[in-house]
């Protein structure tokens, strides 16, 4: 059932605070971690300061392909402030030179053979300050011989093509992994029939997804502490998920798990950017045991650009069939990956292109398939970032565009196109062609509403009229639908790690409780949001309730915060934990009530004997029954509190509309985003201020990498993106004032019924705005022009002159 | 070299090596780590400082510079305990998420209502167009500075009132 409820674009005032009313569980709160933010009082990682604290700086190879011929690093260790200067080769002595990826590769941690990509990792030097320490990288000498390199992904199968993983047995071409999904045969066939048939019709189009990075205001790092008596490792770290880190040093370091202890403290944005290990926080722990002392390892903006998580860079080419009236009858698409030099994807290991499979969009199709081949290129590692959804937009990108290439060849309205095509809402629980079972949905409500808000009709008689005038207006459309929360650990794991997440929670005798999450926030709010879950179960309010988490020492194991899975996995858990702890106290009541469990009903904190409203306590009451002297109900234990494993059933599957109008000066290309209408369904609503704040910024992500961000190479392959003055990201001045509003289509498998929103944003938002510009530029005779949409590209555009990025 | 400033009200005075940027001898000599470092660029302004009164990129201003100047940083703008409209306005209307950007945000935006009391959605954006914010999308910030405005205004009419 889907409740379609007004926009939600209220805007609070010093006159009309809408933040007076205190919710007991859902709705409107003001979060809980603002009060430090705002008084400078966060910890984030670079502020985590030790007695004798060292600090390491990394030196990077300056070629993208070369072989290290010799290191001479004592220069450096001369220098009066350097403790020690440790290259790939010192490592290998202790057979910690390379380092497992999350999929199963393997990737240097300090090169020792040859360099794979620029800026790659070479040595590393740990000084008394950061300014001696990056002095003393200039002092090591290192003679490569430089070798070809592969950067155009398109030649990097090629038969002349250098082999970049010759570090790998018997490997003699660059080629990384393959994939396909869906049925190819019948999916040849149904395009075969829509070729031949007089009412058929068939699209092509070759569309690219350049790399771009996360980049987080943030940078990637790590303080290391190994103390020497205990042995005990203590990590604090720009991890999004700190569990499965500490299982992952244990298994590689061989380090005892219980002497590792990974602190994730503030983190300034993630976006995915902070689910790998990188080869800096090795080199850090490497540097506390060597040296014994505290040593800090904090990037520089250039370090995270170039060298951590990079996002996309897929080469896709995408066929529809369908019939003249507009019935799409099945989707292909033939992808080409670029990995970089190690495949560091974190992805659940099943699925190597991630969640690719849900490309099939919203749409109810005859056939489906996939191929992909994936391949190492002399670029940085990476691939799942930047809020992605593990490939989801990337899948999203690509039909989207499609049906809008479709929509431009039948010359019809890509509204109208999109409506006619959706899964219907008796379809749920509906199995795609790829074998992803949505959960629930209810597509037309959420398009309609985007175009009632958008004004959908009264635009295109504006952007007729416009184009009388020789003005360029567009408008784009965008439908998704994500898969998020994985995952159920008979299809998921990382590294052998299901993705289950646990959670504990304690009431304390006055009624107040804690609880502590696997997961961890970067900005998400999850120390209000997971204590609004507690409150709106067991009724205690959210401002009694402390959560605690990214503390592998005092948190249940999880596999962390990433792929939008806080709320449809960690957020079940919070759910069901409170509810087996609203289950002992029930049977507490029942015993302070006297009368049967069975007679005790529970509402919004208290729990009441039925049909004798007057006989009642409250989980105040029974927290303190349940610590306090006197005998509990025969066989139960005192105390009140629980712990949880939850192991998802399926993925959750929000959804959502998306409107973007867009005007181009036509003497120089620009393209302004003038209004951006979104219209979200994630399911049951925890907090619609912080569901509000997730879809704002997904929707700027969209802006960047629409019309701004890639991560850049020239044909040698150094890396021409590596500063904020050239890897631009949207300011204030790039982006609209977001228009958001909502539908509420409840996850039928969820406890509370939330389906997740982080990512809906950034997977949903680019393809409307170059579905805009396109659709803007369409007196050119455009169909397709890849992103990122600079006025430079948009020009060439215009003058037929489209080169796609590489 | 002895570099005194004025932070916050509060005169200090470090031994430091002239490179030293400001960013880092508030963060690293003085332990106020509430102005953050972000891109060395001068392009992200999560460091942003005032010097007499005009904000600055901390990651790009020698601390040899600000001597014998007054600096602002974010942790002189609650006094007595009371928190800058500015402060209540980012809380009420969720205008950050990781909090990374914020104070330089904070400042920027404190410098803005000092000199333009009442700005307009476009004079906002404007002025923080030398930030980046990668979390919120800028509109509650947007909101955030608009609502501090509005309470200082509300402030000075009882004021005067009265």
């Amino acid at each position: 059932m889907t409740v379609v409820e007004e926009s939600t674009n209220a805007v609070p005032t010093p006159d009309n605070n809408l933040n007076d009313q205190k919710p007991a569980g859902f709705g409107r709160m003001l979060r809980k971690e603002d009060p430090r933010f705002v008084r400078g009082m966060g910890q984030y990682c670079d502020d985590v300061e030790l007695p004798g604290m060292l600090h390491l700086a990394i030196l990077r190879s300056p070629y993208a392909h070369a072989r290290i011929v010799s290191i001479d690093k004592t220069a450096a260790e001369a220098h009066p402030k350097v403790k020690a200067v440790i290259t790939g080769e010192d490592l290998a002595a202790s057979n910690l030179a390379w380092m497992p990826t999350l999929s199963n590769d393997v990737q240097a941690v300090l090169a020792t053979d040859k360099v794979r990509f620029q800026h790659q990792e070479v040595a590393f030097v740990v000084a008394e300050d950061r300014y001696s320490a990056r002095d003393a990288l200039e002092l090591i000498d290192v003679e490569y011989d430089p070798l070809p390199a592969v950067i155009d992904v398109r030649k990097a199968l090629a038969p002349d093509a250098p082999i970049i993983r010759d570090d790998l047995d018997g490997k003699t071409n660059n080629h990384c992994f393959e994939w396909e999904a869906g049925d190819k045969a019948a999916t040849d066939a149904v395009f075969a029939d829509a070729d031949a048939a007089e009412d058929g019709i068939v699209v092509t189009e070759d569309i690219v997804y350049p790399r771009v990075h996360p980049a987080p205001m943030e940078t990637c790092g790590c303080v290391a502490d190994v103390e020497r008596v205990s042995g005990k490792l203590t990590l604090w770290c720009t991890t999004q998920a700190p569990h499965a880190h500490r299982t992952v040093y244990a298994l590689v370091a061989g380090l005892p798990e219980h002497k590792i202890r990974i602190i994730a403290p503030d983190i300034g944005g993630g976006f995915g950017n902070k689910v790998p290990i990188y080869p800096g926080y090795v080199c850090a722990i490497v540097a506390s045991l060597v040296i014994g002392k505290p040593v800090k390892w904090m990037e520089d903006r250039t370090e995270n650009l170039v060298s951590t998580g990079f996002a996309r860079d897929y080469v896709m080419r995408g066929e529809i069939a369908a019939t003249r009236d507009g019935k799409i009858r099945a989707i292909r698409t033939e992808v080409l990956a670029d990995h970089g030099a190690f495949n560091g994807t974190a992805a659940p290991v099943k699925y190597p292109a991630g969640f690719f499979g849900v490309f099939t969009g919203s749409y109810d199709l005859e056939a489906a398939y996939a191929h992909m081949d994936a391949v190492y290129t002399n670029k940085a590692p990476g691939g799942v970032a930047y809020a992605c959804s593990f490939r989801i937009t990337e899948a999203v990108y690509l039909v989207e565009r499609m049906v809008d290439v479709l929509a431009h060849d039948l010359d019809m309205d890509p509204a109208e196109l999109r409506l006619k095509n959706f899964i219907q809402p008796d379809q749920f629980p509906y199995e795609s062609k790829t074998g992803w079972i949505y959960d629930s949905g209810d597509y037309e409500p959420a398009m309609r509403k985007a175009m009632a808000m958008a004004g959908y009709d009264e635009l295109r008689r504006e952007q007729a009229e416009k184009r009388e005038r020789g003005e360029l207006m567009g408008i784009g459309i965008s439908f998704f639908t994500e898969a998020v929360g994985a995952g159920p650990r008979k299809d998921m794991d990382i590294l052998g790690l299901g993705m289950a997440d646990g959670c504990e929670l304690r009431v304390h005798p006055t009624g107040k409780a804690v609880v502590r999450l696997s997961v961890k926030t970067q900005g998400q709010g999850h120390e209000t949001t997971f204590a609004q879950i507690i409150a709106e179960e067991i009724g205690i309010p959210p401002e009694d309730i402390d959560v605690v988490h990214g503390d592998t020492d005092n948190t249940p194991f999880g596999l962390g915060t990433y792929g939008s899975r806080s709320t449809p996995v960690s957020g079940a858990a919070a759910a069901l934990v409170a509810r087996k702890v609203r289950d002992k106290a029930q049977i507490i009541a029942s015993g302070m009530l006297e009368a049967s469990v069975a007679d005790i009903e529970y509402e919004a904190g208290a729990f009441r004997v039925k049909g004798d409203p007057e006989k009642s306590v409250t989980i105040q009451d029974i927290a303190m029954k349940a610590h306090g002297a006197g005998d509990l109900p025969d066989g139960l234990e005192g105390g009140l509190e629980a712990q949880i494993c939850y192991n998802p059933e399926n993925l959750t599957y929000p959804f959502g509309a998306y409107i973007c109008v867009v005007d181009i000066d036509p003497g120089t290309a620009e393209v302004t985003v003038r209004r951006f209408i979104a219209v979200d369904d994630c399911g049951t609503q925890i907090n619609p201020m912080i569901i509000e704040g997730q879809v704002h910024g997904g929707l700027a992500d969209g802006v960047g990498m629409a019309l701004m961000e890639m991560i850049a190479f020239d044909e040698d392959g150094n890396c021409v993106s590596g500063t904020l003055m050239d890897y631009l990201i949207p300011t204030a001045m790039e982006v609209p004032d977001w228009e958001t509003g909502h539908t509420v289509t409840p996850s039928p498998h969820h406890p509370i019924g939330a389906k997740g929103i982080g990512e809906s944003a950034t997977v949903g938002s680019p393809p409307a705005i170059v579905n805009a510009v396109i659709d803007a530029l369409k007196p050119y005779g455009v169909r397709h022009a890849d992103m990122p949409l600079t006025p430079s590209r948009v020009w060439e555009t215009m003058q037929g002159n489209h080169t796609p990025p590489i | 070299m002895d570099v005194t400033m004025n932070i916050n009200g509060e005169e200090v005075t470090r031994d430091i090596e002239p490179r030293t940027l400001l960013v880092h001898y508030l963060r690293d000599n003085l332990g106020m780590t509430g102005t953050h470092w972000g891109c060395d660029t001068s392009n992200c302004g999560t460091c942003v400082v005032w010097v007499d009164g005009e904000p600055v990129k901390s990651c790009t201003t020698l601390a040899a510079m600000a001597g014998g100047h007054d600096v602002r940083t974010v942790e002189g703008m609650e006094v007595d305990g009371e928190l800058d409209p500015v402060q209540e306005g980012f809380i009420q209307c969720h205008g950050l998420q990781c909090g990374f950007c914020t104070p330089g945000m904070m400042m920027t935006a404190r410098a803005l209502l000092d000199r333009n009391p009442d700005p307009s959605e476009a004079e906002i954006r404007e002025a923080i167009s030398g930030q980046i914010c990668r979390c919120t999308g800028y509109a509650t910030i947007v909101r955030s500075i608009r609502w501090a405005a509005q309470k200082e205004q509300a402030t000075r009419v009882e004021v005067s009132a009265s």
